[in-house]
């Protein structure tokens, strides 16, 4: 016939037409969605549309809208995703090839598509949402108020029961529990056996595919991304097709409520990569941006760090092997290794480098700054001599100014969107009445504000502190010298620092207390506490998620010394 | 802490409110509204299970706002708060109130009464039972209103009647009003509570239409049914009430002897140690001497002469009369330690023969009786008087001098 794209599955082309009108390939039994009359091209770029299940499809329903599947929403979801990444200079690839690759192998291995189907599963699906007599009487299935408490967003709880305890009365038609067809099935299975597909999970999904295409995104820049609103995430659904209603569970599914956090993006990423049975991820070489030299040397620059720092990094990075392609690159699947946090470890590789350069004992690293103001007097050629302290004025100041920015950014934050929500078609008519009000009030107290309130957000940007080496001020200590702390020894150039402390004697089991430290600022050097703050904010991460990898570097490097001291112990003991 | 990286909406929402608080604290009006632009989505999730929720928060914080900054109007205050009517069924009366308090204030009686009349015209079924206090509070300001035009009509018919007019249509008119604020304001004060406004207006009415017997009731209830809360200026109306009608001393000190428990240092003490001075009951006497001496404990009468001539006055009658001596020994034992630096101090006596010789005068006297005449303050004044050659202050010192031994057995 005309039809003549690739199959999804095999790429033949080779097309037959089922009883129902459909096309399916005849090499691999895929069946699609399209029907010779209607080519619904609005889901997904190259129009293939994933067969759900083997049940009839209508395209009209009496409010305009049309049956859609939850995984047809986070594919649209992941398209517009990977759109704003190729936006921001993310090779198309990614989008065209390695997203849409990643997804399909998921809804195979989740037996949403590309596959047949078990028929109970579909029949099960239509009995919960016709009678909701029925769901009181059978032990079996769980009630829906059971469905709302199994979501793992936060609880919208009251008007959630108020929701149920309203829904309960209201008798058939499928779209008062759910825009979506799958809906309250998708929140009912059983969470161990399949990956079920979450919002934050998409975020997984992007960063896995830019981490098999080695972009150069570490993980804090996307989450900082969506926060800031160049990557679609909050309110997402406001760029679904009108015909797609979202209502009732879908809400559950699709609305976030909340930022999405590192720890849960990488983890649900991990679990991702076993799951597809992916092979090694393309390896991750000393050229690539994600490598910790790379990402020293970006980071150094943002904390405006004179440069020669780079090399003592790169010595450190070397000393303890995590430059390795094997410690760097992701084997699916493998749970004895720790998982690579790159922009973290980067940022611990240059605070282990300024502690073993400044000791950071709110002591050592004044004197030494006091001794390199001394030798800077004398030094009228060449660049200046880094001084700790000037260093400290010039990151302190600039650290709280955006500190201060960013907190007010967060009261300030803005969750809602034109497009309202709403979980029955019975208060749809109250949620747009608040909704207008809302718009009244922000317009009449928007014009009291006094200034004008930006209507674009800022151009995103890699790098959030910028430092030019032309500013006369001397703010900028990227061109500074170490050899103001450093002295010489044998002909080589060292650390007049002789001592280090260990950020923890004894590392924790990561597995048992999800830690491998527990940071208490007090506990800790208020210098090493305001180095961590800077990185912080620069991640966007707390800081004892830096501590941790601090320490972890920590115990790399003075592995041999812990060990010989441990046997000291053991023997005494004895 | 600040440093989170994390956030949802409540937190957000909840640190917004901390910027939005810390904003008003400090009087900076459009920060405020800045924040709380941004707060204002909360009210797409309301939970009604809170104690305070977003709905009543943003009318608070938007009142003050619009009541502080320097761009807002009256105009758009009304739109706002019809706009929080709509958001609360279970405050809509409450909001109305608050309303009408603004509007008051900002001298809009019309449109406060047109307020005032539409929430009173609301009905929302079992929430017009649960708010029925508010309800009752909106009846009694309309009274009020009512009241207010029937005075602002009175005043009218008096004007014409003086000019030699009489005029029928204002004459109705006024009755009207009468009719209306009556009903609401009996209304009102029958619920225990501070009504003093209403109180008055409402006996103003009786009094002019010749009610007095409604009125002395009201009076009596508002003063003493001890279900209402003690409140001393029950007590006051019902003792200018009590005047205004002639009624006899006897009765007059009775309405004032509870006000002088409650508020010992209360303007009408002059009136009611005067009352009392002249009565024929020594019980009655006694009782003035305590309620001068009492009032004059009080640092906002060290300067009246008018209390300090009362108690001079009775002081050198009882001296006089060499009875009743023992009477000033009881009210000086508890106050000997305290009244001479209080009242009688050498700066004092220097200051108040400065400012104002009367007063000084009649201090001098009562300290002379009880303090003796070699006292800082007698001393001085006398001296300065004598030097004045004022004749008074002469026939002071003899008076004193000569009753030296009273102040001997006072102090002993």
């Amino acid at each position: 016939r005309d039809f003549n794209e690739r199959c999804a599955q095999c790429s033949e082309v080779n097309w037959g037409l089922t009883d129902g009108g459909r096309f399916y390939c005849r090499s691999c039994h895929n069946v699609t969605e399209r029907t010779r009359e209607v080519v619904n091209t609005d889901f997904i770029t190259n129009s293939r549309v994933q067969t759900i299940s083997k049940g009839l499809r209508k395209q009209e329903k009496n409010d305009g809208g049309c049956e859609w599947y939850v995984c047809e929403g986070f594919q649209l979801v992941l398209k517009k995703q990977a759109e704003a990444l190729e936006a921001l200079g993310v090779c198309p690839q990614m989008k065209d090839e390695i997203l849409c690759n990643f997804w399909r192998c998921y809804l195979q291995k989740s037996k949403q598509a590309y596959c047949n189907r078990p028929a109970g599963e579909t029949v099960k699906a239509l009995s919960v949402c016709e009678s909701s007599t029925d769901v009181d009487s059978d032990p079996e299935r769980p009630s829906l108020l059971h469905l709302l408490s199994l979501s793992e967003n936060e609880g919208d709880l009251q008007t959630d029961c108020s929701f149920a305890s309203s829904v309960s009365k209201v008798s058939e038609s499928t779209s008062v529990y759910s825009g979506s067809v799958d809906g309250s099935l998708y929140l009912m299975k059983n969470q161990k056996e399949k990956l079920r597909m979450t919002m934050p999970m998409t975020l997984s999904f992007c960063y896995m595919a830019l981490l098999w295409l080695r972009e150069p995104i570490t993980l804090s820049e996307l989450l900082r991304f969506v926060v800031e609103g160049h990557i679609p995430y909050l309110n997402v659904f406001q760029h679904f097709p009108e015909k797609m209603k979202l209502c009732g569970l879908d809400l559950k599914i699709f609305y976030v409520e909340s930022w999405p956090v590192y720890e849960e993006v990488l983890n649900k990423m991990h679990e991702l990569a076993a799951f597809l049975d992916l092979p090694r991820f393309p390896d991750i070489t000393d050229s690539c941006f994600l490598h910790p030299d790379m990402l020293c040397m970006k980071y150094l620059m943002e904390a405006n760090l004179p440069d020669e720092l780079h090399n003592w990094t790169c010595r450190v990075v070397k000393k303890i092997g995590i430059g390795e392609v094997d410690f760097l690159t992701l084997m699916p699947g493998n749970k004895s290794t720790r998982k690579v946090k790159y922009d973290v470890i980067a940022a611990a590789v240059i605070v282990v480098v300024l502690k073993l350069l400044f000791l950071l004992d709110d002591h050592y690293e004044w004197l030494l700054s006091d001794f390199a103001e001394e030798r800077n007097k004398n030094n009228t050629e060449g660049s200046p001599y880094f001084e700790f302290k000037k260093w400290y004025e010039v990151l302190k100041r600039s650290l709280d100014v955006e500190q201060k920015k960013l907190d007010e950014e967060r009261a300030k934050y803005l969750w809602r969107c034109e497009k309202p929500l709403f979980y029955s078609v019975k208060n749809k008519s109250k949620v747009l009445k608040r909704r207008q009000m809302v718009v009244n009030l922000q317009n009449q107290f928007g014009k009291l504000s006094g200034s004008v309130r930006r209507a674009e957000k800022p151009n995103p940007s890699s790098f959030q502190l910028s430092w030019s080496e032309e500013n006369t001020d001397g703010s900028c200590f990227h061109g500074h010298s170490l050899k103001g702390i450093l002295q010489e020894k044998c002909g080589l150039l060292t650390a007049m620092n002789p001592d280090y402390w260990l950020c923890t004697v004894k590392l924790c089991n990561e597995k048992l207390c999800g830690h491998l430290a527990h940071y208490r600022e007090v506990d800790f050097p208020q210098s090493y506490h305001f180095v961590l703050r800077l990185f912080s904010f620069l991640l966007r991460i707390q800081p004892s998620y830096i501590h941790d990898e601090v320490c972890m570097i920590e115990h790399k490097l003075f592995n041999k010394k812990l060990c010989k001291k441990l046997k000291y112990n053991t023997v005494l003991r004895k | 802490s600040s440093h989170e990286h994390k956030l949802n909406f409540k937190k957000s929402k909840e640190l917004c409110l901390s910027y939005i608080q810390d904003a008003m604290l400090q009087k900076q009006w459009k920060r405020a509204a800045e924040f709380l632009t941004c707060y204002v989505e909360s009210l797409e999730k309301d939970y009604s299970r809170e104690h305070v929720g977003p709905s009543e928060m943003i009318w608070r914080i938007g009142t003050e706002i619009l009541c502080h900054h320097s761009h807002s109007s009256m105009k758009e205050f009304s739109c706002f708060m019809e706009q929080m009517k709509t958001l609360g069924v279970k405050r809509y009366l409450k909001v109305c109130l608050e309303h009408v308090f603004h509007l008051l204030c900002n001298g809009q009686i019309d449109e406060a009464y047109q307020n005032l009349s539409l929430a009173e015209s609301w009905r929302f079924g079992e929430q017009t039972a649960l708010q029925d206090k508010e309800m009752k509070l909106i009846q009694a300001y309309r009274g009020l209103l009512d009241y207010y035009s029937w005075s602002k009509q009175k005043n009218i018919l008096l004007e014409h009647s003086e000019d030699g007019f009489t005029d029928l249509a204002v004459e109705q008119e006024m009755h009207g009003y009468f009719r209306k604020a009556a009903v609401n304001l009996k209304e009102i004060i029958k619920i225990p509570g501070v009504w003093d406004l209403f109180v008055k207006c409402y006996v103003d009415l009786l009094e002019f239409y010749g009610d007095h017997n409604e009125a002395r009731q009201v009076l009596n209830e508002y003063a003493y049914n001890s279900k209402f809360p003690a409140n001393p200026n029950a007590h006051v109306y019902l003792y200018q009430f009590l005047k205004r009608q002639g009624e006899s001393k006897k009765s007059l000190i009775s309405a004032l002897k509870i006000l002088h428990d409650i508020v010992p240092s209360h303007e009408l003490m002059i009136d009611f140690n005067t009352m009392l001075q002249k009565s024929k009951k020594r019980k009655k006497r006694r009782l003035g001497l305590e309620v001068i001496f009492a009032a004059l404990d009080y640092a906002g009468w060290k300067e009246n002469a008018k209390a300090w001539s009362c108690l001079a006055r009775q002081v050198k009658q009882i001296v006089i009369s060499e009875k009743h001596l023992d009477w000033i020994k009881q009210e000086w034992n508890s106050r000997k330690d305290w009244w001479p630096a209080f009242h009688f101090s050498r700066y004092l006596a220097k200051r108040n023969w400065q400012e104002n010789k009367s007063l000084s005068y009649e201090k001098a006297l009562v300290a002379g009786i009880l303090l003796g005449k070699d006292c800082k303050y007698f001393k001085h004044v006398s001296h300065q008087g004598c030097k004045a050659q004022l004749k008074r202050f002469r026939m002071l010192r003899k008076f004193v001098k000569r009753h030296n031994p009273v102040y001997l057995r006072i102090s002993g």
